[in-house]
Order: structure tokens, then C-alpha cells, then sequence
């Protein structure tokens, strides 16, 4: 009786939760331009998403562009500088070490907002100009904290002779870090990279602060600018549900890979 | 000796960690083909030792040479060295094959030739087809032995392995102390073995290195290092031991526990104060008193297996302990003999506590970092440099450090018959020896308190 | 081996470049005029504005209205999903989960077309309901987090010494599971104190929260008194921080 109650509380959260997502996928199957108004059964607004046979998708699907571009690179270069800072801070000592991961996590705890304002301040005071090269460093700051905080644990788990080891066996320390090192933290820059990823596709306050006035878009600019004008393109529609989709069936993924791990090391 | 004949030489190394000293001026010279531990208790630098020799870390001073070379300032991926580490460290992300041709790939060895010799160290240590195994779910036995196969893989002029069986049971143990025995026999190479298993080195070593706070304090074969310990710390660290105070009354004549004794040591001078090691089976005990060199009463006895452990109080009221195969009830009186040969004489390292200090004014005098009363010192101008002597058994020790003029640690105890003889380590890490009839124990925290007039200033 | 402490050398440069020093700007800009003269004026002005007062006030009101709602929605959720009795299935964690990954502008902007066709007036209620969805799943991770890696033990020493379930869950399970809490304070209310874009679509621009006015400062190039802005959000966000205790949970890192 009480499980029932219980889950009963769950199921209702998750519906009034859900139920703007789900509210958009189903609308996103039909050909109206106002939300609500169900004229038909219609898979258009999704042929029209990939085919960018309508108005000003042209600048939504290279705003779609942009923010995988940037994140990509963001990703890449995060999970590279995060894992050689990670290998170093866990190398430190003392009052260096502590100083390095109090600043690695200020822009977690900064609101976007913040870290949008405070790099704005400093492209404006180097005087760089902003476009994609800021957004793309902005990106690389607030995503490399989480990097290095999914390569640190590995690294903390691991034998401290296995890299002597390596070097032990006639490895130079570049044949190190390849062969063994790297190897060993894979699945620690592999989570790093993913949170990374998705947390620059996510990013909007840091973005739109920080690109500057070429006129560059990634899908959260491109959103925001869109719903100001009033009413949502319908073509987002079904992009919203199919990046809903792609989440759901990477974190599916991912957890059955967790859960495999977990049991493969309690084997 | 032709210095070609040593494979390692490692001369006059110092290493420090901090204000920490590990090693102190550390000497070896190994023979090639030699199986040498390196025996001592936690933190005497004999895994540093090896380290260095592993190229994992650099020396202060010193140099190490190998096969005549020196390679001091080598990394370790050139030296012709290979270790075998305590916890394994094999490869996780590789399979049992993988983690053994790691270094041979590296050498960028033939593929066909990899594989003769996987399958040739792998028959040596009893691995025969686990080769396609993942590490992780071998056993710790089985992974000590693909941490072995992995080194010698590599076909090194010396293996060093770091004191790779401490994490195996009993008698997992007992098994691979034989099959490394027999594996240095075939393989003919050098065996460089840390531990801090006594027993594991008199069953494996041609010479033992005993080692503690960073000092070498012997070397020599297993029979040397027990039946003639150079000094109380390597008599009371290998084997059970009697450490008793002795006096060398003349060549051939020593006196403890009360009485004179026939020993076979001579050149030590006369009336010098000495320690004396006696083996607890190199006791004979008797029921009769007739023909006994000294009385004694038996305090207890416990069964030990194949002996009997016997506690005794000696009529001059030192306490021995006595290994035998016959058991003598608690209470009864019995009669003792102990051989010439079986006494082992041997100098004191130090008579008292010798502090250098200075002169603060005439009663008062600043050692160890902290200012003491003393006598008045008349002619002594401040500032003055002096050595200050403290004689072991004036040295106060009370249960509470802050109570004390200085605080410290009990390091190290020896039980001498009659008294403890400690080794306190003070909070700035000098050291006091203490002689005293309370118990302590290791680790114990403690202050320490000397009275004026017990300490003695020496210009 | 002490060489490979070097190897932070090349982030310790690149977290001066792009975290402190943007920091220490903010504070630079906040006291300079337009012609870069020392000032406190950007203060005094925020600080006799009674509309800019009143918008933070009110940005105060929401966050801590919005915190409290969660606390009150999400902890009975992350007790009944960390409770082996209640919910056995992992499905249910994995959906709390999902929503943090989807962009909170798409998710907001779902939200406000969902009132929009159900007739409902945007304004205050559809702000706080609206950021109660956005950020209902990160009070939830924390708690559950928390409370499905405490021992089973601590619970059952303390039936064991006559505490009834109900005792239990407040003398024993509560206070264990605050810090929990405490991060998932931090995750939903420093980022509803400082949202802007949230609150605009969720109202139709007719309530302005303190995010929107540093973004609209700083937007028509009146930096200094932006920084200053943000200045005072970083003295909340600070007080704010001073709540969690040293030793963080590591929440954001276990979310995959």
C-alpha cells in the first residue's frame, strides 16, 4: 500500500514533468503554426528540418552547425588540457595543489551568468573581438573543470607503479603516458568529454555573452532570439523531440554500460 | 677485489625527503649472480634503496654504478635493470600475454620471437596457459607470478623486486620463496630482494643488508648476520635474542647478568663496557644445580610447536627467555650453561646521550632546540659551544608530552634483562636513548625531563 | 616523478587567464566610471534605485520561494527512489535524471507554450512553477545520491536502539542526508537566482529578475554598472557557498 502511494508520487511528478516535452513532440507531427492547434497528422515539419525547405531555417541549421562545431572542439580540447592538468594536480603538493582545484572550481560554482559577464569584461579589456574563437575559449573554461574532475579519481584508484612499470620495461615517459597512462584514464576522460559535450551544447548566459556582435548563433542564441520575436518556429518543434530522443537513447546507453562495469567488478 | 666482479656498486648515497634524511652515506658493492636482500623494519630506506636503483628517483649524493657504468643520472627505461613491484602494477588494460611482451614490443622484438619467449617465461613460473587471461581475475598469487614472468621477460642483468611476496598468505609464501630460489638458480642473474621479513631473508639470501634509519648496520651471509650480530639492533631485529649489558673484563673473559662468563673474543680492551647476545636455544637448562654455571627460577613456559619457551629469572634477578625441547615447570628451580662460542660480544655503539649546545648563561644550557638548567658553570662565557652528555638512565620520560621540556615518540625498545633501553624520537627527529624500568610500548607519546644536575657539560 | 607535477603548468596559466582574471575585471569595472575614474557611484546608484532594489529583492523572493518548493517536492522523491522497498526500478531514476540533460531553454520555452495554449496567464505562478520544472531534477540527484550510498546500518543501529521508522527517518536519515541537500540548494538556487532568459520567456518579459538587468546593462555597453551588478550577485553567490561544507559531494560528476 505505502509502494503504492510512493510510486504514485513518482509517476505523477514524472508526467507533470514531462508533459511539456511530450506536449511539443506531439505537435511536432502536424503542420500548424500555432501550438495547440491540431490540424492533421503531418511528418512535413521534420522533412522540412532536413531539407531546410522553408523560412530561415537556412540560419537554424547553421546555428544547429555551430553548436555542434563549437562543442566538439570544446570537448576535444577540454578532455586534453583537463587529463595533462589532472596527471600534474595529482602529481602537486601542498599549497599549489590546493590553489589549482579552488580556481578549477569556481566556473562550476559561478553562474553562467557570471562567467559570461566576467569574459565578456576580458575580451572587451584585451580588446579581442568576439565571435568564435571567444565562444569557443569561453567553452573550454567552464567545461574543463568537469574533465578534470572525471580524470582525478582514475588516477587516484590507480597503482602508482604502474607508470614506473611502464617506464621500468624500457617505456620512455611519452610511451608511458600512450601505452598505459592514457589507456587506464580512458574511461575517466570519456565521461569528461561527454559531460563537457553536452554541457557547451546546453550553454546560453556564456555564449551570448560572449559572441560578440558578428551575428554568430548557436541553437541556444538562435532559440532565445527566435521566441523574443514571438512564436516559436515550428521547425524546432521536432528538432526539441528528436534531441530529446538522441538524449534518452545515449543515457540509456551509458547507464547499461555502468551497470555492466559495476558488475563486472563485483565479479 | 678486482671491481669487475661487482655487477652493482653503489657508493657513498645520500637521499632526503624534506629535512628527512632516508639514506645516510649508504655503501653496497653486489657480485654478479648474487641473491642480496636488502632486510629492515618500515622506513629504513630500503625501498628508497631500490628505487634509486630502479632509476625512480634521484640520489642527493652519491653514485651507482652498474657492470662498471655509471648510471646515476640514467632514466629508467635505459637501465638494464627490472623490478618487480609490491603490488603487482601489472597492466590492467592488457591481458596476461600483453603485460609480458609490453617491453619486449617496446625493444621492438620480432613477433615470432615475443612469443617464444612469453611462452618461456610464462613455463618458468607455472603460467602455462593463462596467456589469453585478463589480470584482474587471476589471484593474487597468479598475478605475483605474471609480475615476475613480465621482469624477467625483459631478460635483465638484474632484477630488483620489492618485497613481492608481503601480500600473498602463509603458505602462498612459503611456496614462492622456494620457486624464487630455484627460479635465481636457472635465470643466473642478479636478484636484488627488499624485505622486511627476516625469516624470508635467511631462506633466500647468499648475503643479507640489514638496514635501519637509513644506515647500513650489516652485511654479511645468513649465518653471519645471526650468530654474529654486530651490534643490539641487528641481534634483536634477526631471530629471538638475549640483549644483556656486559663489562669485557680481559680478552676471553665477559661479565653479565651477574656473573663471569668464558667467551671467545678477545681485542676489546679491558673492564669495557660491551652488549652480549645470547640466543634463547643457545641456553642449557638443567634440573640440577651441580655443574651449572648460574641459578634460575622458571617464571613460565609455553608449548611452541617443536620447543618449549621458557621465561626465566636468573638468581642475580636478570630475565632470560630460553628455548628447549624439554619443559621445566613454572616455579622450578634449574640450572643454566651457556658455551663460550655461544656468547656474542659486541661494542657499544654509544656509553651515554651526547648532545651538541651552547652556553646560555651560567646556569642554563640550550640543546635539542630547547634551553635547560643546569649546574652553575663557572668560567663559561655565554655563547660557548660544549658538548653536553646525558647518561641513559637520567633521562626522565612522563606519561603527558606537554609536560615535558621536549616531546617525543618511543621509536625503538630492547629489553636488556633487567631495564628497557629505548630509542625516543623527539619531535624535530633527534634521538635520546633512555634506559628506564617502566613499560612502554612502541609509539607511546611522551615528555622527557633531565635535572640540572644531571647534565654534565664537556667543553 | 616531481617533474610531472609541471604538467598542471599549462591549465594554472589558462585558469589565471580566464578565471581569475575575468574575476578581478568585474571588480575593477564595477568601481570606474565610463572614463575610467575610481568610483563608488555605480553602487550609490543601484543602491538608491528603488526599482533595481526592488528587482532584487523580488530575484531573492523567487529563488528562495523556488528552493524551498523543490526541497519540499524533490525530497520525498529522492527518499522513495533511494528506498529499495518503495521502487525497484532504475527506469525511474534514469527519467528524474534525463531532464538535466536537455537544454533548460528548449525545456523553459516547452513549458511556456504549454500555459500559452492552456490559457493560463503568464506571471508570477507560471515563473515559479516553470523554474520548479526546470530545476526540480537538480535538488532530486543530490538527495537520492546521498541517500543511496548511506549505509544501511545507521538506520538499523537506531531501530536497534528503539527509534520507530518514523524517528528514524527524522533523527537519523535527515540530518545525514543534509549535505545532499546543501548541494542541491546550491544547483537550484544559484542558477534561479541568476537566470535571465528563463524569466523572460516565462512571463512574456512582464517581470524582470536581476539577471536581465545586468544582461540588458551590459547589453547596451554600460559595462561598469553591469560589473557592478554582478559584483553584488557574487557576494549572494558567496554567502551562498559558505553553507556547503569543505569537503563537497561530488555531484556534478556522477550524474553520467
Amino acid at each position: 500500500m505505502k509502494r503504492f502511494f510512493a510510486q504514485c508520487y513518482i509517476w505523477l511528478l514524472l508526467i507533470v514533468l514531462y508533459a511539456p516535452i511530450v506536449f511539443i513532440a506531439v505537435f511536432s507531427f502536424t503542420e500548424s503554426k500555432v501550438l495547440g492547434n491540431w490540424t492533421g497528422f503531418s511528418t512535413k515539419l521534420y522533412s522540412n528540418l532536413f531539407t531546410g525547405d522553408m523560412q530561415g531555417t537556412g540560419s537554424l541549421m547553421l546555428a544547429i552547425e555551430n553548436t555542434l562545431v563549437i562543442a566538439l572542439i570544446a570537448a576535444t580540447v577540454s578532455t586534453i588540457l583537463g587529463t595533462i592538468a589532472a596527471i600534474g594536480i595529482h602529481n602537486m603538493r601542498g599549497r599549489g595543489k590546493q590553489a589549482i582545484t579552488f580556481m578549477n572550481n569556481i566556473p562550476m560554482l559561478n553562474p553562467d551568468i557570471i562567467t559570461g559577464v566576467s569574459l565578456f569584461l576580458l575580451f572587451v579589456f584585451l580588446h579581442i573581438s568576439q565571435g568564435y574563437v571567444t565562444v569557443i575559449l569561453a567553452h573550454i573554461t567552464f567545461c574543463t573543470p568537469y574533465v578534470v574532475l572525471n580524470v582525478l579519481p582514475k588516477l587516484t584508484q590507480m597503482n602508482p607503479n604502474i607508470y614506473e612499470a611502464a617506464l621500468d620495461l624500457g617505456a620512455t615517459p611519452f610511451q608511458a603516458l600512450r601505452k598505459v597512462l592514457v589507456p587506464m584514464l580512458k574511461p575517466g576522460m570519456i565521461s569528461g568529454f561527454i559531460l563537457a559535450f553536452t554541457m557547451s551544447l546546453d550553454d546560453f548566459a556564456v555564449t551570448f555573452f560572449t559572441r560578440g556582435t558578428v551575428g554568430l548563433d548557436t541553437l541556444s542564441t538562435y532559440i532565445y532570439t527566435d521566441a523574443r520575436k514571438g512564436g516559436l518556429t515550428p521547425e524546432l518543434r521536432p528538432l526539441i523531440t528528436l534531441m530529446f530522443v538522441g538524449i534518452l537513447i545515449l543515457l540509456i546507453v551509458i547507464n547499461i554500460r555502468n551497470i555492466r562495469n559495476s558488475n563486472n567488478a563485483a565479479e | 677485489m678486482n671491481s669487475n666482479d661487482y655487477i652493482i656498486e653503489i657508493r657513498n648515497i645520500s637521499k632526503s625527503f624534506g629535512d628527512k634524511c632516508i639514506l645516510d652515506d649508504v655503501s653496497i658493492n653486489v657480485k654478479k649472480g648474487e641473491f642480496v636482500t636488502i632486510l629492515g623494519p618500515s622506513g629504513c630506506g630500503k625501498t628508497t634503496m631500490l628505487r634509486l636503483l630502479a632509476g625512480f628517483g634521484q640520489a642527493d649524493k652519491g653514485e651507482i654504478r652498474i657492470n662498471g657504468e655509471d648510471i646515476t643520472n640514467v632514466p629508467p627505461h635505459q637501465r638494464p635493470v627490472n623490478t618487480v613491484f609490491q603490488r603487482y602494477a601489472l597492466f590492467p588494460h592488457l591481458d596476461v600475454y600483453e603485460n609480458i611482451a609490453f617491453g619486449l614490443k617496446l625493444q621492438k622484438v620480432p613477433a615470432d620471437e615475443i612469443d617464444k619467449r612469453v611462452m618461456k617465461v610464462l613455463k618458468m613460473v607455472s603460467m602455462t596457459d593463462y596467456e589469453d587471461r585478463d589480470v584482474e581475475s587471476l589471484s593474487g598469487g597468479q598475478q605475483q607470478r605474471v609480475a615476475i614472468a613480465r621482469a624477467i621477460a625483459n631478460q635483465p642483468q638484474v632484477l630488483l623486486l620489492d618485497e613481492p611476496l608481503a601480500a600473498l598468505d602463509l603458505k602462498m609464501r612459503k611456496d614462492m620463496q622456494i620457486e624464487l630460489k630455484e627460479m635465481h638458480r636457472k635465470l643466473g642473474i642478479t636478484f636484488i630482494y627488499v624485505t622486511h621479513d627476516q625469516e624470508e631473508a635467511l631462506t633466500l639470501s647468499d648475503t643479507i643488508i640489514v638496514m635501519n634509519e637509513g644506515k647500513i648496520q650489516q652485511i654479511g651471509t645468513p649465518t653471519d648476520i645471526y650468530n654474529e650480530p654486530q651490534n643490539s639492533f641487528v641481534a634483536d631485529f634477526i631471530g629471538e635474542s638475549n640483549i644483556l649489558n656486559g663489562k669485557m673484563i680481559k680478552d676471553r673473559l665477559v661479565e653479565f647478568a651477574g656473573h663471569e662468563f668464558e667467551c671467545v673474543d678477545e681485542g676489546f680492551g679491558e673492564n669495557v663496557d660491551v652488549d652480549v647476545v645470547v640466543r634463547p636455544e643457545d641456553i642449557y637448562i638443567m634440573n640440577k644445580l651441580d655443574g651449572a654455571q648460574f641459578g634460575a627460577k622458571v617464571k613460565s613456559c609455553t608449548f611452541k610447536g617443536v620447543h618449549y619457551e621458557m621465561f626465566v629469572e636468573t638468581d642475580k634477578g636478570y630475565e632470560l627467555m630460553i628455548q628447549d625441547y624439554n619443559a621445566f615447570e613454572p616455579d622450578s628451580e634449574v640450572g643454566l650453561i651457556i658455551r663460550p662460542a655461544d656468547i656474542q660480544v659486541m661494542h657499544k655503539e654509544r656509553t651515554c646521550n651526547t648532545f651538541e649546545g651552547e652556553i646560555v648563561d651560567e646556569t642554563h644550557v640550550k640543546f635539542l632546540g630547547e634551553t635547560f638548567e643546569c649546574l652553575p658553570q663557572p668560567g663559561l662565557e655565554a655563547g660557548t659551544q660544549v658538548n653536553v652528555e646525558v647518561a641513559f638512565s637520567k633521562v626522565d620520560l612522563i606519561d603527558h608530552p606537554e609536560e615535558g621540556m621536549l616531546s617525543g615518540d618511543v621509536y625503538f625498545l630492547l629489553y636488556k634483562g633487567d631495564h628497557y633501553h629505548l630509542t625516543i624520537m623527539t619531535d624535530d627527529g633527534d634521538h635520546i636513548w633512555v634506559d628506564t624500568n617502566d613499560i612502554w610500548d612502541k609509539g607511546d607519546l611522551v615528555g622527557i625531563n633531565i635535572a640540572p644536575q644531571d647534565i654534565k657539560i664537556v667543553k | 616523478m616531481t617533474k610531472r607535477s609541471s604538467w598542471a603548468l599549462p591549465y594554472a596559466i589558462f585558469l589565471v587567464l580566464f578565471v581569475a582574471l575575468p574575476l578581478i575585471l568585474i571588480i575593477f569595472y564595477a568601481f570606474q566610471d565610463g572614463s575610467g575614474n575610481f568610483t563608488f557611484g555605480n553602487f550609490t546608484k543601484f543602491f538608491t534605485d528603488a526599482d533595481a532594489i526592488g528587482t532584487f529583492a523580488l530575484s531573492l523572493e523567487v529563488a528562495i520561494e523556488n528552493t524551498l518548493i523543490c526541497i519540499l517536492l524533490g525530497y520525498p522523491a529522492a527518499w522513495i527512489l533511494a528506498n529499495k522497498k518503495l521502487n525497484r526500478s532504475a527506469v525511474t531514476i534514469v527519467l528524474f535524471i534525463m531532464p538535466m540533460w536537455i537544454n533548460a531553454l528548449m525545456r523553459t520555452l516547452a513549458t511556456a507554450e504549454l500555459f500559452h495554449m492552456l490559457g493560463i496567464q503568464l506571471g508570477k505562478g507560471t515563473l515559479l512553477v516553470g523554474m520548479v520544472y526546470d530545476y526540480l531534477p537538480f535538488m532530486i540527484y543530490p538527495i537520492y545520491n546521498i541517500l543511496n550510498k548511506m549505509d544501511k546500518s545507521y538506520a538499523e543501529a537506531a531501530a536497534d536502539l528503539g527509534a520507530t521508522p518514523w524517528q528514524v527517518f527524522w533523527k537519523v536519515q535527515v540530518p545525514l542526508s543534509m549535505p545532499g541537500v546543501v548541494s542541491g540548494v546550491m544547483m537550484v538556487f544559484m542558477p534561479t537566482v541568476s537566470t535571465f532568459a528563463i524569466s523572460e520567456f516565462l512571463t512574456n518579459n512582464k517581470i524582470k529578475l536581476f539577471g536581465t538587468i545586468i544582461q540588458e546593462n551590459i547589453n547596451s555597453s554600460m559595462w561598469n554598472y553591469g560589473a557592478a551588478l554582478s559584483l553584488v550577485m557574487l557576494v549572494i553567490i558567496g554567502i551562498t557557498s559558505l553553507l556547503q561544507d569543505n569537503k563537497k559531494e561530488d555531484v556534478s560528476g556522477g550524474i553520467v
